[in-house]
């Protein structure tokens, strides 16, 4: 029993970095249709910048917005010089661009950090909480609350400030939202800026845990999209749900399986759920019209 | 000129042009073995194409069947004294079987949901080979027996250039008739509307099962061949990386193009030996210019330039 809260622990915290990868996604897909398979990048620069910065005796906070806030300019950065002037080019085409921006600024991130692994001190210390017999890292805390608050906020902001409004209106129809007077294309810059803000903070806070480097996008991307998909691709509670889920089902499956093929596990469920409802778990069931 | 570009035997015949006279005109072995890799790449991705500009169907795994292909020739030969050349045939059948048997579920699914699937069994593909060393070296790789035929060993860069650059003719040619087809009419048509195409008669999950099936084994005889020129072989072959290297020389060269394939292939290998010149800038550069030319020539260089050329002739 403390094995299986163990487990839970570690795979909800891991769980909520791919959610929080899987909610940047999101809000790219919604605001754009675009998928941007750089978006695990934004978290490599929330942790290498972070780190690099603490090291040049910047107090971590200030180094951490700092991080936030460069991440943030590489997002608008993309938008503007690799997907707005393609607009209009298909799928794949936009695939393979944001492919080629996370190449490059894994070689960005190489040649202006290194290639060694980093890691930063835990927020509020080592010292494990015991917990029903589990012990439980200070840090995870912090990534579940900073997760818990970033999604709060998305919700209030989506909700509760015009700005987010038109960003749904963007996200349902960009047409109409044009008709109405919204700034469309200010909306899918803004999508970019804030998608790489929330993977920046993912970043900082799991980098005590898991380490960083300057190629560990590719695989948190791949898993990011992968919980996106699972819950239903353009649905945010979705991506919450299917990040929490893939990060719960590699922590079980390495622990009761076998360790070597806990990310083969979290694929063969995603495989058996779209085979099942190929619109994900909350996915719509969308209808062709002819 | 671009009816001649499509013309049924122009291609192939273009193609095995283009090897016979680059044999003349590469330097040293060093080049041919670039080029003989251009080749293997050149002939996946023609596969590949198939799939993708053809039939519409992207696969985000399918370095998945190459790395198959690739250890057939390795592990088949060693651990069954199977022969090379059959080995070649055995790893198709079985990607080809494989592919028959996955393909009616993923193809069901679309855009995206596709996308993620078929990339989720790339991935657990090439997670089976790293994992079991007992049969395949695990992540360290595994070396590849010579092939071997009537006492004759197929060795040096020249004959490597050589057959794999006949591969590439014979796999244009096949391709080119395919598309040609009936099938490949029926392909077309269910890459503008496949309700229009069902409306037509038209057996959709059965030709889209057929066209994987056929793509997988295209990737796999070009492992297979990749295999057997580098006498070693990783798991990198099969991996995530190596599936999106597939799909962006189809995409960079241009969709539904064959020569667009082999153009892609061509860049996405030379350029990387290029650039190590710049090893620090190796990565940055590669990313650049891949979005430069897909922001530039964004429905790939051959299909790109070939409008661009009957434009300024009218």
């Amino acid at each position: 029993m403390p094995e299986l809260l163990q487990f839970c622990v570690s795979g909800l915290t891991v769980g909520a970095v791919y959610a929080l990868v899987a909610l940047g996604f999101t809000i790219i897909y919604n605001a754009s249709d675009v998928v941007n398979f750089a978006q695990g990048e934004f978290v490599m620069i929330g942790g290498m910048a972070t780190v690099f910065l603490t090291a040049a005796g910047i107090a971590l906070p200030l180094a951490a917005l700092l991080a936030i806030v460069a991440a943030m300019a590489i997002g608008l950065a993309l938008h503007r010089f690799a997907i707005e002037p393609a607009r209009g080019a298909s799928a794949v085409t936009l695939i393979i661009i944001t492919i080629g921006a996370s190449i490059f600024l894994r070689g960005l991130a190489q040649v202006v950090f290194d290639k060694q692994f980093h890691s930063l001190p835990a927020f509020s210390g080592d010292e494990p909480v015991r917990f029903g017999g589990a012990a439980i890292l200070p840090q995870s805390f912090w990534v579940l609350a900073g997760a818990g608050v970033i999604v709060l906020a998305l919700w209030a902001f989506f909700n509760r400030t015009l700005l987010g409004k038109a960003v749904l209106a963007t996200a349902a129809n960009r047409l109409a939202a044009r008709l109405v007077g919204i700034n469309t294309s200010f909306v899918v810059g803004f999508s970019f800026v804030v998608s790489a803000g929330i993977g920046a903070v993912a970043g900082i806070l799991v980098t005590p845990i898991t380490l960083t480097s300057y190629d560990i996008g590719t695989l948190l991307a791949l898993k990011g999209f992968a919980a996106a998909m699972l819950g239903g691709m353009g649905n945010p509670l979705g991506a919450i749900v299917g990040g929490l889920a893939v990060g719960l089902l590699e922590a079980l499956g390495a622990g009761y399986i076998s360790s070597t093929y806990k990310d083969a596990i979290a694929f063969i469920v995603i495989l058996g759920v779209l085979f099942v409802l190929p619109g994900g778990l909350f996915g719509k069931a969308s209808v062709e019209r002819v | 000129m671009s009816r001649l570009l499509s013309h049924r035997l122009a291609v192939p015949a273009g193609v095995a042009l283009l090897v016979v006279a680059l044999s003349f005109v590469l330097p040293s072995s060093f080049y041919l073995r670039v080029a003989a890799l251009v080749w293997i790449s050149a002939l996946a991705v023609i596969g590949l194409n198939l799939l993708m500009g053809f039939a519409g169907q992207v696969s985000l795994g399918h370095a998945g069947f190459f790395g198959l292909g690739a250890y057939a020739v390795a592990v088949l030969p060693a651990q069954f004294g199977l022969h090379p050349l059959l080995a070649v045939v055995a790893g198709a059948a079985i990607c080809g079987g494989i592919a028959f048997l996955v393909g009616r579920p993923i193809l069901k699914l679309k855009g995206h949901y596709l996308a993620v699937a078929t990339l989720g069994f790339g991935i657990l593909i090439a997670m089976a080979i790293s994992n079991e060393a007992w049969l395949t070296g695990g992540p360290d790789g595994m070396p590849v027996s010579r092939l071997t035929l009537f006492g004759w060993r197929a060795r040096g860069a020249d004959t490597w250039y050589w057959i794999t650059g006949g591969l590439l003719v014979v796999g244009a040619w096949i391709a080119v008739n395919l598309v040609a087809s009936p099938t490949g009419r029926a392909l077309r048509a269910l890459h503008d509307s496949e309700v229009a195409a069902r409306v037509a008669g038209i057996d959709v999950a059965r030709y889209k099962v057929k066209v994987f099936v056929i793509s997988a084994v295209y990737a796999s005889v070009a492992g297979s061949a990749l295999a057997l020129v580098n006498g070693f072989i990783t798991p990198e072959t099969a991996d995530f990386m190596h599936s999106i290297e597939l799909v962006t020389m189809v995409v960079l060269g241009g969709m539904g193009s064959v020569l667009g394939s082999i153009v892609g292939a061509a860049i996405l290998i030379v350029l990387p030996q290029v650039l190590t010149a710049f090893h620090e800038y190796e990565h940055l550069l590669l990313g650049l210019m891949m979005m430069v030319i897909m922001i530039v020539l964004r429905s790939g260089i051959v299909p790109s330039l070939a409008a661009l050329f009957s434009r300024r002739r009218s």
